[in-house]
């Protein structure tokens, strides 16, 4: 079985990103850059997939020279070879999905797996656009029954299961989780409770230096990465003001009511 | 940032970074007031090759240049603990000898284990009469046949209450430096017992007294030549020293991040403490020193990288760095105040451990006397 994952750079969300003053831009000089966490969650998947199943595990990422070190991570954490799409540009989720399609038809991988989305725009589509393109099935937010908690994880089973050229996917959706069945190949997009992603290693780390990295353009793939999506401003949230103290309920509920008008 | 930084070495600073906010941070509070970490820690480590850096393949390690060391040492030491520190990475004084001039025997028979986590290592050199002075020391190993018995006993030691494997420094010659064997000492051996210190800092790791009784210690046991041993210690001076100059950096910058986060946060009559030029420029002044620290501490780094050995400047590093941190976790503990005096705050803890630092591995006053000797007037 072969499994193509995506490894996107993203900026650390633990950090706070800085806004150019005339909120054209994000500001990234020196901002820490990290692996989208759904999309180590997509690489660990994939791993203990290949573990059960064999096969291989390729980690895509489209993104500037550096996010060769986020794919490097997922060759690290075990991933057999990596595929760079070197650009410079800002890529919205369709010009990804786009590019995957053909990544896709080059490598015929039986499933893809992504994260469900990337902490840094939460934009949550490029999995669903990729479907679509391929006319694959899909199954998004794949989690698992027991979460992160029960033995299932702590054996690091996967959460999706293969039978029959079918890949089961629990998926969490309103009020609770529904198991849905994917003809192969298909297209899954990961939730954070689908497993733990593992530590890399420091033997790993060395090793994944000597994997194989391929690297590609938007051009030799013949995919035009003009975006359709156009960022017009960005904005730092309000600023939270003083919360004032009421003396009882009824105050607070009229003032809900009637100041702030968010109950009727 | 140095040159010599690889995309590897942030890869694994990256890897350390998140072992120990997930493994180490949150316990820290509860090992220190328990004065000890849990043995499974070991383990977890070794498990992803923390134990192994810069070790041969052969025996389990990776082999790494010196910058992956520093990295380990300043992000283990984001926790906070320098008992942590010390005892987690107590291997790190025991071992280099062992692999330098141990016979293939031993080698595979400590090594693997300890790389693993699965032993513990300790090196006990100092004893109760003097630890600077290593070339006079006075626990004694008699040949007899195929064993050494030894008699004596070890102070101040890491990881002494509960190290599986003790490389031990004895008198198996003559007086002086030429007289000095290092030797494997399994804890199991007849004769062996330690008794347990308590300590101002660094309480997470434990420190002990060790007696050796007439102990047999088979003759295989010798780590390199019989009185060579003090050479195989020498072996360890460079990094050790280097280790201690890189963990009293990483510990001066997380006061110095205290320090700022306290700052900004607590409001004295009407503004914050930030706003106040006495504690900004408090501030510069643990930023600069930092500053060199760091890089004193890279351009040394780069100096043993490349080959050389460095002594003088090993020996002014170590007490820059260890300077270094007495001011930066004095100033932290000035600017929080009470609350830098109470348990709980980083820089209380680390205030604590500032001393041993300047007096283990070396003493300040022994640095500088080496130092002066090595300057070349
Ligand atoms: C928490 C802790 C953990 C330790 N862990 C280990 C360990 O794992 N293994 C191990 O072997 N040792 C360990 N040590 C011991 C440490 O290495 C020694 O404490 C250190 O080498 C100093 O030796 P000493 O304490 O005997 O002091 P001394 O040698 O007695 O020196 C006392 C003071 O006098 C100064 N001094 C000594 N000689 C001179 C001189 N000629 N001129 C001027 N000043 C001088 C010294 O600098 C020092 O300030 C540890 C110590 C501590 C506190």
């Amino acid at each position: 079985m072969k499994i193509l994952v995506t490894m996107k750079r993203v900026t650390d969300y633990e950090r706070k990103v800085k806004i150019a003053p005339d909120g054209s831009h994000l500001i990234t000089e020196g901002m820490n850059f990290v692996a989208n966490p759904f999309d180590e969650i997509a690489v660990e998947e994939a791993l203990r997939l290949t573990k059960a199943h064999g096969g291989e595990v390729v980690v895509f990422s489209a993104g500037p020279k550096d996010a060769a070190q986020q794919i490097r991570q997922g060759l690290a954490m075990g991933a057999d070879r990596g595929i760079h799409l070197l650009t410079d540009k800002e890529l919205d989720s369709d010009a990804v999905a786009r590019l995957l399609a053909k990544v896709v038809d080059q490598e015929k991988p039986d499933l893809v797996i992504l994260g469900k989305q990337a902490t840094d725009d939460d934009a949550n589509q490029a999995g669903q656009l990729l479907a679509g393109y391929l006319g694959w099935a899909q199954g998004t937010f794949a989690s698992k029954h027991e979460g992160l908690e029960g033995p299932e994880e702590k054996a690091q089973k996967p959460g999706l299961a293969i039978e029959g050229g079918k890949v089961h996917v629990v998926r969490e959706v309103d009020g609770g989780l529904e198991t849905i069945a994917l003809d192969m190949p298909a297209v899954v997009t990961t939730d954070l409770r689908l497993n733990h992603p593992r530590f890399t290693t420091l033997p790993n780390i060395m090793k994944a230096k000597k994997k194989k990295l391929d690297e590609v353009t938007a051009e030799s793939l013949g995919v035009d990465l003009s975006p359709k999506v156009k960022m017009l401003r960005f904005s730092e949230p309000p600023a939270r003001t003083a919360g004032q103290i009421v003396d009882s309920v009824d105050t607070l509920i009229h003032k809900l009511k009637n100041e702030r008008k968010v109950i009727a | 940032m140095h040159p010599a930084y690889t995309e590897e070495h942030q890869a694994f600073r990256a890897l350390v970074r998140r072992f120990v906010e997930t493994e180490v941070t949150p316990h820290v509070e509860a090992w220190e007031e328990a004065k000890s970490f849990p043995r499974a820690l070991y383990r977890k480590a070794g498990e992803v090759g923390l134990l192994g850096v810069g070790y041969p393949e052969a025996y389990g390690g990776t082999p790494a240049d010196i910058f992956y060391s520093i990295v380990l040492c300043e992000e283990v030491a984001k926790a906070g603990s320098g008992g942590v520190s010390a005892g987690l990475l107590s291997h790190g004084i025991a071992i280099p000898p062992i692999v330098a001039l141990g016979s293939a025997a031993l080698k595979a028979k400590v090594v693997p284990t300890v790389i693993r986590g699965e032993k513990i290592a300790a090196l006990a050199v100092t004893e109760p009469s003097g630890g600077s002075d290593v070339a006079n020391l006075q626990t004694t190993a008699r040949r007899e046949g195929e064993h050494f018995v030894v008699s004596g006993s070890k102070t101040f030691i890491t990881s002494g209450m509960r190290a599986d494997f003790y490389t031990v420094a004895v008198r198996t010659g003559g007086e002086g430096m030429g007289g000095i064997s290092l030797l494997l000492i399994d804890r199991d051996t007849p004769g062996f017992t330690a008794t347990p210190l308590e300590k101002m800092g660094w309480w997470a790791s434990d420190t002990a007294t060790l007696y050796f009784d007439e102990c047999r210690v088979p003759v295989s046991n010798l780590i390199g030549e019989e009185n060579q041993g003090f050479f195989g210690l020498m072996l360890n001076f460079n990094h050790e020293r280097i280790a201690i100059a890189a963990n009293a950096y990483a510990f001066s910058a997380v006061c110095y991040e205290e320090a700022v986060a306290w700052a900004r946060e607590r409001v004295t009559f009407g503004r914050p403490l930030l706003s106040r030029q006495v504690i900004r420029h408090k501030l510069v002044d643990m930023a600069m020193h930092i500053h060199s620290t760091r890089c004193f501490l890279e351009a040394t780094a780069y100096r043993v990288m490349q080959g050389e050995s460095p002594i003088a400047e090993i020996c002014m590093l170590k007490n820059h760095a260890t300077q270094c941190l007495e001011h930066c976790a004095k100033e932290a503990v000035q600017i929080l105040g009470g609350a830098g005096y109470i348990r709980g705050a980083k820089s209380e803890r680390i205030y604590r451990e500032t001393k041993v630092l300047a007096i283990g591995g070396g003493a300040e006053e022994i640095m500088k006397e080496l130092a002066s000797k090595h300057l070349g007037w």
